[in-house]
């Protein structure tokens, strides 16, 4: 097993704050928009250096949708922020018609996606946001593991034309992927390879997909593991190599079981070669108040349950 | 001061051509499309600065937005006689492969639409990001938009209303087809708006009213005074009396035609009462 090691823990949010202060700095054509959630999206950087391509639309994600799908035209690359929730399911039928069906270029960035929201409980912790905006079509969607990649990420949708849902989170998460690094949207990046199963993690999971990696390393399992920070277009390619040589896949994402990341690697499977695959995921069940650990261990989010899923996987190859 | 000849002659052609698209296809909205026609052929003939030929950012020009996607008719109509798409091309609305969509699109890359609407309530807050654009530009331009009274109900259209004034988008100018009627009636029965003016004017809007909206002068004048009014710290709304149906008599100030087409016999009537003019497609 590959050795992963990280220096601090910090919110992958945070991430999109720095890339996306560093955009303001680099290209004029990026302007930002807030539905009253400024501290928490981690935009104070980007709104002091550019206060002119700011725009604070108040409590009111609908206008914001259409707001940013009108700064289109005229040539600039609107990112909007606010959570999850208010950034998919309160404002779909916008992001609809006035975003994805009239293929406006405009970046959606949500913050507190998840159970990891904690505390506020499951009015503001959506889980079914990725399966939400990977049917609209021509929608990209992203998932980045850590606070490099969600920065990477921020930086790199920029310079994408098209519609894109950039999904990160609240809780303070080991930053291990390299500060460097170059952010290929649909490019699956492989954390380590093995021979006995195929653990394709998202967000959150990929940290816990490593630790049950190592884990399952001291009992004699050889886990190939892959982080789709790119649910949509998916790395298709990249999981069917990889399932072709193990044989069985588990699938991680803080997310519904249903619409999720897992789903797409079933239908990717069941068109090309079909193989057991178990998912580790929520179970078409709202969340609830409680730390985002306690959360995560209740509704089995973690290298546990990976780990439970990858023995159970194993006895179906 | 317009030939209003030549403009009144376009706009009998484009009432002929509203109910020809419709009645070949035996859908769509007629009614909403008659009562705006003095006000399209008005805004694209008269009052909007455009450049030649269409690209989506539209710099250096005065931009449009349709908010009530339904009357995509009268859109397209006026659009294809100011010389963007062939005009032969409204012989393919409402059908299968068309560049001509029920409600209008940018999907299959139509020139002169900039936005996808139909789903009701979100035109003025794409009307509002396009003309925040056109100041972070620095492009001394316009932007225009279009919202049928009734879809005032939804709210979204409150937010942008809130946001343009609290945020001085003072170019911008925002008109109301005030015809008192939507789908399923009058609009005081199905929910009644009260005093919109009263409503604008208390969210910080400068309000006007055209109330001859099927007078094409008048149409022309009101929205001459609405873009002097514009650059002063307020968003513009004008509020424009139409008639649904108007031009054609027994679709005229009924919510029955909103969203029917004539039988052949009909479409006789109303293309009697509006002789052609400049050749119909």
């Amino acid at each position: 097993m590959k050795k992963y090691t990280y220096t601090e823990t910090i919110d992958t949010r945070s991430g999109f704050g720095v890339g996306l202060a560093e955009l303001g700095r680099t290209n004029p054509n990026v302007v930002a928009l807030c539905a009253d959630l400024v501290g928490s999206l981690k935009m104070a950087e980007f709104i002091k250096e550019n206060p002119e391509r700011f725009f604070q639309i108040g409590i009111a994600e609908a206008n914001m949708m259409g707001i940013a799908a009108g700064l289109t035209i005229g040539g600039k690359i609107p990112f909007t922020g606010t959570f999850a929730n208010f950034s998919t399911g309160r404002v779909y039928d916008q992001i609809r018609q006035s975003i994805a069906y009239s293929d406006k270029n405009v970046k959606i960035c949500a913050s507190h996606a998840g159970l990891t929201l904690g505390e506020d409980g499951a009015t503001h912790q959506i889980l079914e946001d990725i399966g939400l905006m990977k049917m609209l079509p021509g929608m990209t969607v992203i998932n980045p593991c850590d606070f490099n990649q969600t920065k990477a990420a921020t930086i790199a949708i920029a310079e994408y034309e098209g519609p894109v849902y950039l999904r990160f989170g609240r809780p303070k998460v080991p930053n291990f992927t390299p500060e460097d690094q170059k952010f290929e949207i649909g490019k699956a990046i492989m954390i380590n390879e093995g021979t006995d199963v195929t653990i394709v993690a998202t967000g959150h999971l990929v940290w816990e997909a490593i630790l049950a990696g190592e884990e399952l390393e001291k009992q004699g399992v050889s886990a190939e593991i892959i982080n789709i920070h790119t649910i949509k277009p998916l790395d298709e390619e990249a999981i069917l190599k990889s399932v072709a040589k193990t044989g069985c896949v588990v699938t991680a994402e803080e997310h519904n079981y249903l619409g999720g990341l897992g789903e797409s690697v079933a239908r990717t499977l069941v068109e090309n070669t079909p193989a057991p695959q178990e998912f580790v995921a929520t179970q078409d069940t709202f969340g609830e108040s409680g730390t985002p650990a306690q959360l995560m261990d209740k509704y089995g989010l973690n290298s546990e349950a990976i780990i439970k899923a990858v023995t159970k996987v194993l006895k179906r190859k | 001061m317009p030939d209003t000849q030549q403009l009144n002659d376009l706009v009998t052609q484009v009432r002929r051509d509203i109910v020809r698209m419709v009645h070949k296809v035996n859908s769509g909205h007629p009614g909403g499309s008659l009562g705006c026609t003095e006000f399209f052929v008005a805004l694209y003939n008269e009052v909007m600065e455009l450049n030649d030929g269409f690209d989506m950012d539209g710099t250096g020009e005065d931009l449009f937005f349709l908010s009530n996607g339904h009357i995509s008719p009268i859109f397209y109509s006026v659009l294809a006689r100011k010389g963007y798409f062939p005009v032969d091309e409204l012989n393919t609305f409402r059908l299968i492969d068309s560049r001509l969509q029920g409600h209008p699109t940018t999907h299959e890359g139509l020139p002169g639409v900039r936005v996808s609407s139909g789903s009701l309530g979100q035109g003025m807050s794409v009307a509002i990001g396009a003309a925040l654009a056109k100041k972070l530009n620095k492009d001394n331009h316009l932007v225009f938009s279009l919202h049928g009274d009734g879809e005032l109900q939804e709210g979204q259209n409150w937010e942008a209303i809130m946001y343009a004034a609290g945020n001085k988008v003072d170019n911008l100018i925002a008109t109301i087809d005030y015809n008192g009627q939507q789908i399923d009636g009058a609009t005081d029965d199905v929910l009644p708006m009260g005093d919109l003016k009263a409503k604008f004017k208390a969210f910080g809007w400068d309000v006007m009213e055209i109330e001859k909206g099927n007078d094409l002068e008048a149409v022309i004048a009101g929205l001459n005074e609405a873009k002097s009014r514009t650059g002063k710290g307020k968003p513009v709304c004008v509020l424009l009396h139409t008639i649904m149906g108007h031009g054609v008599d027994f679709m005229m100030g009924t919510h029955a035609w909103h969203g029917k087409a004539p039988n052949d016999e009909q479409l006789e009537q109303a293309l009697a009462q509006n002789a052609e003019t400049l050749g119909d497609y």
